[in-house]
């Protein structure tokens, strides 16, 4: 393979991993609360038709985002309110945001079919940019890949660093114990699922404004399950989804790049295609097989109401 | 005791507590019906009653975690709300709670950050941890997890997650029941200091002992009421039974063992290293239960007691035959069905989860032990009526309280299910019986009881393994008293010669013949 290739394939890797992984943190976030939250493909594309649309009756891609934040964060308060305060069942509940999202985001986005944006410009982070094969790769990316990165980061220390992120884990632990000894149970998970909706509405964001910059019904083509699933797999290490996250991107890349190389190979299309998504969760399974680490990092309470006794 | 310190004089300053007319209704159910209380600074005050008297409704309500539906309470003198746990706390009310409220997959340190105010850096809190420990004789590594610790060491983080707030008035929801003898002392040791400093302290316990031991007064419920108020030094341990209970305190008849019961366990040099980092690895174990006998095994909480029960039970399945011998037969490889079929009945120390499963019915969960011994099983079908005749034999022969063999196990209070449990695995007519913490939480009448059943099913032939945090306990059951500590058996012994102060010194590892090594193992450790 030569260096070009090498380096145009890094870099589609690096930006077809980036949705999974902002939309995957926001995601483990919240369920380090105890909510399981399968509205993500909803949010997503809720995020992506808004983002759409903002950047393309402002011209700034920047609004686009902060409107796809704001879309998949009111999808998320919509779901705040139908799990924590209604008490609904989560998995019922987001499996019916997952299929409102997309099918309101198809109808809002109706007018907006067959328009393209502009290209946003990368950004070029001088000298390290420069670097042989991977500077263009990695350092010459849109802002949202750099935010991605800083996102893995603050999340990081966020969850073990910092008494927040202790709080957040002891409600996702035990929400009665915490209740007990005095934390706010359903403002501290309305928080959390209000950031992995905003994160979803931001991997939505970088869809239809950065990656493809058009609209199109079903453009988010099962990201959300995908995130879901990275979660769950990394068996809710931050590290573990953003290996996940790239892997996925690298494997979709490699299977696009062999079926547009016109390679003559004996092999259907179709199960190339899926490649990418059985490859990442039978490497996420593999590598997280260890019961007691499962044990240790999954939240105890996830996906199960808790109403405070009073 | 000698040492007890005389109740503080009344004086002009207003109670640190007083509740005036509490109560509190649940749907269908009236936990707490006007009640008065009041606390002086310095005053040690007892709360006694069997489960389910309103004991812990009443704390909950003083701690803020639900509140009453009538009466009020006056903190310092100032009409209060607590409006929640923080609440209490920032008044300056901590609470040990029965049910522990920890955190399983947080360590020590970071479960002890979460209940304080401020933003304590964990290193600073470990070594705040390792000092208040070392000074109240409450050993735990702030490191580790939770949920490798057992129910004893997870009362220690309870107890010093408190102290390090510095209450005004500190609410104990029975934290003795895990501590040795010595360390009991120390406790109580810790909480006379702290009474003498100002601090008031809501004693809640049913050992009656104690409270003559420790507190300057004793409010007694029953049925949600008070049924009376007491000074425990004047009174005798019948006549408060008698204001709890309503009647006389039951007492165990134990007689001498037969001497002649043939050999039915058998640990034979049983070793078995734990998957836990910090957990305790069994060493070359020995014992041998003869039918007839109850065997009682001492110990404080977190020295191996859980590892040498899942080997025992077959939880934990060994790589070697001979180490563990139910009835003859080399077991260590069997789980834990294949253990039961020859004979072998097992009460675990955590009932809910363990010992039955909270959302299954009491019928079903008599199914899940006792679906082959009572045959509930035909040609691969469930026998539902054999199921639930025979959880009707267990409520009926033990006096369980609850809704019929229907009744969700879940919705049973912690004596009821206990007696439930004992019952399911007595009536099998098990050849070896091995029991964890038989009352532990359990009141006066039910525990008495228990320890009835335990001794008859003796008398009946049975061999009897009870590993048990009470000494008392284990004195009032015994025939032969062995301690563990720190993964190792002393010999036992027979329980008619020996003293408590002699468990207690044994429970620190230094048996005679124990090797030297250990000795400094256990003093480094």
């Amino acid at each position: 393979m030569d260096a070009d290739l090498f380096t145009s394939m890094l870099f589609a890797t690096v930006v077809a991993g980036t949705p999974l992984i902002i939309t995957a943190l926001g995601l483990l976030v919240s369920e380090k609360a105890g909510v399981l939250n399968l509205g993500a493909e909803g949010m997503m594309a809720m995020g992506a038709v808004a983002a759409f649309a903002a950047t393309h009756h402002s011209g700034a891609p920047l609004l686009g985002v902060l409107a796809g934040m704001g879309a998949g964060m009111a999808m998320a308060l919509l779901f705040g309110v139908l799990t924590l305060t209604l008490m609904a069942n989560q998995v019922a509940a987001g499996l019916a945001l997952a299929i409102f999202g997309v099918g309101l985001a198809a109808f809002v986005g109706k007018p907006y079919e067959a328009i393209a944006l502009q290209a946003v410009p990368p950004i070029r982070i001088p000298f390290i940019a420069d670097l042989p094969l991977v500077g263009e790769a990695l350092y010459n990316q849109q802002a949202l890949v750099y935010f991605s990165w800083a996102l893995f980061w603050a999340v990081l220390w966020f969850l073990h660093r910092s008494r927040a992120g202790l709080v957040l884990r002891a409600v996702g632990e035990s929400p009665a114990s915490a209740h007990a000894i005095g934390y706010p149970v359903i403002r501290i998970r309305y928080l959390a699922v209000l950031f992995g909706g905003a994160m979803a509405g931001i991997g939505g964001a970088f869809l239809s404004v950065f990656y493809t910059p058009m609209w199109a019904e079903g453009m988010v083509a099962g990201r959300g399950w995908i995130a879901l699933a990275l979660v769950v797999f990394a068996t809710w290490r931050p590290l573990r989804v953003v290996v996940g996250a790239y892997l996925f991107g690298g494997v979709m890349i490699t299977q696009l790049f062999i079926q547009g190389s016109g390679l003559q190979i004996d092999f259907p299309s179709q199960l190339l295609s899926s490649l990418p998504y059985w490859a990442t969760i039978v490497v996420l399974v593999a590598i997280s097989r260890n019961a007691g680490a499962i044990r240790l990092n999954s939240p105890m309470s996830l996906g199960k109401p808790y109403r405070p006794d009073a | 005791m000698s040492d007890r310190t005389p109740p503080p004089a009344a004086s002009g300053a207003p109670p640190r507590l007083q509740l005036e007319g509490i109560g509190k209704v649940y749907p269908g159910v009236v936990a707490n019906e006007g009640i008065d209380l009041a606390v002086r600074p310095g005053e040690i005050r007892a709360i006694l009653g069997e489960n389910g008297a309103g004991k812990s409704t009443l704390m909950k309500i003083i701690y803020g975690v639900t509140r009453p539906s009538a009466g009020r309470i006056l903190w310092e003198g100032q009409a209060v709300q607590v409006e929640n746990p923080a609440h209490a706390r920032s008044l300056g009310i901590g609470m040990v709670f029965q049910h522990f409220s920890l955190f399983e997959t947080l360590s020590v340190a970071e479960n002890v950050a979460l209940a304080l105010p401020g933003r304590p850096a964990l290193d600073e809190l470990s070594r705040r941890i390792a000092e208040v420990s070392e000074r109240y004789g409450l050993p735990v590594d702030p490191r580790r997890r939770i949920h490798a610790l057992s129910v004893g060491e997870r009362q220690r983080v309870e107890i010093i997650r408190c102290l390090l707030q510095h209450p005004r008035l500190l609410i104990l929801d029975e934290p003795t029941s895990v501590l040795t003898p010595q360390a009991v002392r120390k406790l109580f040791g810790t909480l006379r200091q702290l009474s003498a400093e100002g601090c008031s302290i809501l004693y809640i316990s049913h050992k009656l002992d104690e409270i003559q031991a420790l507190c300057h007064t004793a409010t007694v419920l029953r049925g949600g009421r008070v049924s009376g108020e007491c000074i425990p030094a004047r009174e005798t341990a019948q006549s408060m039974a008698s204001l709890m209970i309503g009647r006389a305190l039951p007492h165990c008849e134990h007689t001498a063992a037969r001497a002649d019961g043939e050999l039915r366990l058998r640990l034979a040099g049983l070793s078995h290293a734990s998957d836990d980092p910090f957990g305790t690895d069994l060493q070359d174990i020995h014992l041998d239960l003869h039918a007839g006998e109850v065997v009682g095994i001492a110990g404080v909480s977190g020295n191996g007691q859980q590892a040498l029960l899942r080997a025992i039970s077959g939880e934990d399945t060994l790589a070697e035959k001979f180490p563990v011998q139910i009835c003859g037969v080399e077991a260590g490889r069997l789980g834990p069905a294949q253990r039961r079929r020859l004979g072998l009945c097992f009460v675990p120390e955590e009932r809910l989860g363990r010992g039955v499963v909270p959302d299954l019915s009491l019928a079903d969960n008599a199914l899940l032990t006792a679906a082959y011994s009572q045959a509930m099983v035909a040609a691969g079908f469930l026998r539902a009526g054999r199921a639930h005749r025979f959880a009707r034999r267990c409520i009926e022969a033990f006096g369980v309280k609850c809704g019929g063999s229907g009744a969700l196990a879940g919705s049973l209070s912690g004596g009821n299910l206990q007696k439930f449990i004992i019952g399911r695995e007595i009536l099998q007519a098990p050849k070896v019986f091995v029991c964890a913490q038989p009352t532990w939480g359990v009141d006066v009448g039910a525990a008495a009881f228990i320890r009835q059943s335990i001794i008859d099913l003796r008398d009946r032939g049975c061999a009897v393994l009870v590993v048990s945090e009470e000494v008392d306990e284990l004195f009032e059951i015994c025939d032969r008293i062995a301690v563990i500590a720190k993964g190792r058996l002393s010999p036992a012994r027979p329980a008619a010669g020996a003293t408590v102060e002699e468990i207690g010194v044994w429970m620190s590892g230094m048996w005679p013949g124990a090797e030297p090594a250990t000795h400094v193992e256990a003093a480094n450790a």
